[in-house]
């Protein structure tokens, strides 16, 4: 089998491709081109990696979860540790990667959405390190949710503008950072978080991301003599999952679980978990994927106790992973992701952010029904601390 | 000969440019509608653009985007702009009406079955605001069977290779953004339009429509001196949003007579 997506127009099967208004076409397509023209140069290559290693503090370690996985009871649990990332996520790989382009590109003014925050402290961050003027779009909603991280965007010199439109999370977030760049193209350079929108950002994020799972794939056989038996990772729009899953996806006998958020339960009709619920296919923030809609292809407001993961769509690979049954989509519920966040803390000394504890919680799930022999792999793609009001609040305490 | 065309022809005859109000469907009220539309007509409009509302409306500013989230709120659907048209057609069966909006409603109802219904109920044109030529090929399939004119957007960033692609596939007329951000910003470049239109008439045979940033009687005769229509939109839909349901027909109907009065005049 030879996997080699996206096509030239950046299809992934029917999924991806570019849907936008006319105004951003020519920008879309010169970032086609400008990172095609860096992706393989020696120079930008080793950049990169000098910052991801110097900066980002990688290669991340992967931790065997020993003793939560001993009181399972069955399938040994690791845990790749994005947490341990500077600014405490995955996002931060992709951030610096696309700063790196905007950098070559002469573009001096960058702008990002946020839904949990991470992406757009990421984005801080990266423009604070490389002298770029930074926007960051974020719902008014989710400001409320994660206000650690909106002083943190701060902190770092950034603008944070709430948007009041629409439900007010990460798909509104989105719509407004599109209007920024459509206004301001010719100075702007827009670092998307996440592996979703036109053609080139799924491929593009996906290739920064790939970091996690090509890591992955040289340190399990160091500690284990072999690679896991599944690999498991949340998804919203799907970063720090594609870019574990991307690097095994022809790897052979490696399952591939990627949890979405079943917020209050698929029947509920109050989640944030496309691929699972059997969404149809549709349009929205340049690309056609699975999607949350009624029957009229309006957009519904999605729900979930984390606000990276709050979002009615997802990348088009991972439509095109769950069509072809290469990957295998499951969700699971805002109850469960807390039990298995307090699990993570209780047992190993780990707080995992709500995203991340999506991922814990499935692996949590089926683990007991696996031999002691068998292995998980779980992306813990970002730490907690950003979550603490939120959790606080769930437990009915005031901080 | 479609309707689009022949009020093009005939305008073309009289030296006279087109007016071209949007206004979004379902906004103040899905019964007013219809009756807007024809108050629009009455007060000069020679084609209509009809919106429709969408959740999500990135390519619009903060007025129409309100109006759509009015729109929504008042069950609005794809469907229903559709029965109005059929509802407006029953008293006027020559102005062209264009059919605004966003891709997922139609991808939701299917293409096919959206093209059909608009060739029923007289819809003369579609314009999609997030569907380049490239991901339209079964869109204008379905389109151009049914005789509906895809209408397309070409902006001040588009290259002349796209200029001449979009020139193949159009029909009726072409709609060019006069600035670069979304519907209702103010910074129209009236130079720059200028600069633009020889490269656009170049490839393009069909009439051009300059909008977004037309606020005011003067913007709209300056404009309507560079092209062959005039779309105004954000500054109509403020109209119906600062109204009320007694005086939104009246109010809507001042300000578009206005406008094509401007127009009329522009030679002076």
């Amino acid at each position: 089998m030879t996997y080699s997506y996206p096509d030239q127009q950046g299809h992934f099967g029917q999924f991806g491709g570019i849907y936008m208004a006319e105004t951003l076409i020519p920008a879309v397509e010169e970032l086609r081109q400008q990172y095609l023209r860096f992706r393989d140069d020696p120079e930008f290559k080793a950049e990169f990696a000098y910052e991801l290693k110097h900066y980002v503090g990688r290669p991340s370690p992967i931790y065997h979860a020993k003793r939560l996985s001993d009181d399972l009871g069955g399938a040994q649990i690791y845990l790749k540790r994005e947490d341990l990332n500077h600014t405490g996520a995955h996002k931060i790989n992709n951030a610096i990667g696309q700063a790196l382009l905007a950098k070559r590109m002469g573009k001096k003014r960058v702008i990002a959405e946020t839904g949990a925050g991470m992406h757009g402290v990421a984005t801080a961050t990266v423009a604070a390190r490389f002298g770029m003027e930074c926007i960051v779009y974020m719902g008014a909603e989710d400001i409320q949710r994660q206000a650690p991280n909106v002083f943190r965007m701060k902190l770092l010199g950034a603008t944070v503008v709430p948007v009041q439109s629409g439900s007010r999370t990460l798909k509104d977030a989105c719509n407004e950072a599109i209007r920024d760049w459509v206004t301001n193209v010719e100075s702007t350079f827009y670092i998307f978080g996440t592996a979703a929108g036109p053609h080139p950002y799924p491929m593009m994020v996906r290739d920064f991301q790939c970091v996690i799972g090509n890591e992955a794939k040289v340190q399990m056989p160091e500690m284990i003599g072999r690679q896991p038996d599944a690999v498991i990772a949340c998804v919203g729009g799907g970063s720090n999952a594609i870019g574990l899953f991307h690097p095994y996806i022809e790897v052979p006998n490696v399952q591939i679980i990627g949890v979405e958020a079943g917020g209050h339960g698929i029947a509920s009709g109050q989640h944030a978990a496309p691929l699972t619920a059997n969404s149809k296919v549709g349009v929205l923030h340049g690309n056609k994927v699975y999607l949350i809609q009624d029957e009229n292809g309006q957009i519904i407001e999605t729900h979930s106790i984390s606000a990276g993961l709050d979002y009615p769509g997802v990348g088009p690979e991972h439509c095109l992973l769950k069509d072809i049954g290469r990957a295998q989509y499951v969700a699971i519920n805002d109850d469960e992701a807390l039990a298995a966040f307090d699990a993570l803390c209780r047992f190993e000394g780990i707080i995992p952010a709500l995203e991340s504890s999506h991922a814990l919680a499935h692996a949590m799930k089926i683990a007991p029904t696996m031999g002691k022999d068998k292995v998980l792999l779980v992306n813990l793609s970002g730490r907690g601390d950003k979550d603490m009001n939120t959790v606080a609040k769930l437990k009915g305490i005031t901080l | 000969m479609s309707r689009i065309d022949r009020t093009f022809d005939k305008l073309k005859q009289q030296q006279r440019k087109a007016l071209i109000p949007f206004i979004t469907a379902g906004d103040p009220s899905r019964q007013l509608t219809v009756t807007l539309m024809h108050g629009l007509v009455a007060a000069g409009a020679d084609v209509l653009e009809l919106g429709v509302p969408f959740s999500d409306p990135m390519a619009d500013g903060p007025t129409i985007q309100r109006a759509s989230e009015r729109a929504l709120k008042n069950g609005m659907s794809l469907r229903g702009v559709l029965d109005m048209v059929a509802e407006f057609r029953k008293q006027d069966t020559t102005t062209p009406v264009v059919l605004m909006g966003y891709g997922n409603p139609i991808e939701a109802m299917g293409w096919e079955a959206f093209a059909k219904r608009c060739a029923e109920v007289g819809v003369d044109g579609a314009l999609t605001v997030d569907f380049p030529p490239e991901e339209s090929h079964e869109a204008f399939e379905h389109l151009q069977a049914h005789g509906i004119a895809p209408i397309f957007l070409l902006a001040p960033t588009t290259k002349d290779a796209r200029i001449e692609q979009v020139a193949k596939l159009a029909r009726g007329y072409v709609y060019y953004v006069s600035l670069k951000g979304v519907t209702g910003a103010g910074n129209l470049d009236l130079s720059a339009i200028e600069e633009k239109m020889p490269q656009l008439r170049k490839h393009i045979k069909l009439p051009i429509g300059v909008g977004f940033g037309i606020r005011d009687a003067a913007t709209a005769r300056a404009v309507a001196k560079l092209c062959d229509g005039v779309v105004v939109g954000s500054r109509i839909v403020q109209e119906v949003e600062d109204s009320n349901e007694q005086n939104v027909v009246a109010n809507v109907g001042r300000l578009v007579q206005e406008l094509r009065v401007a127009i009329d005049n522009e030679k002076e």
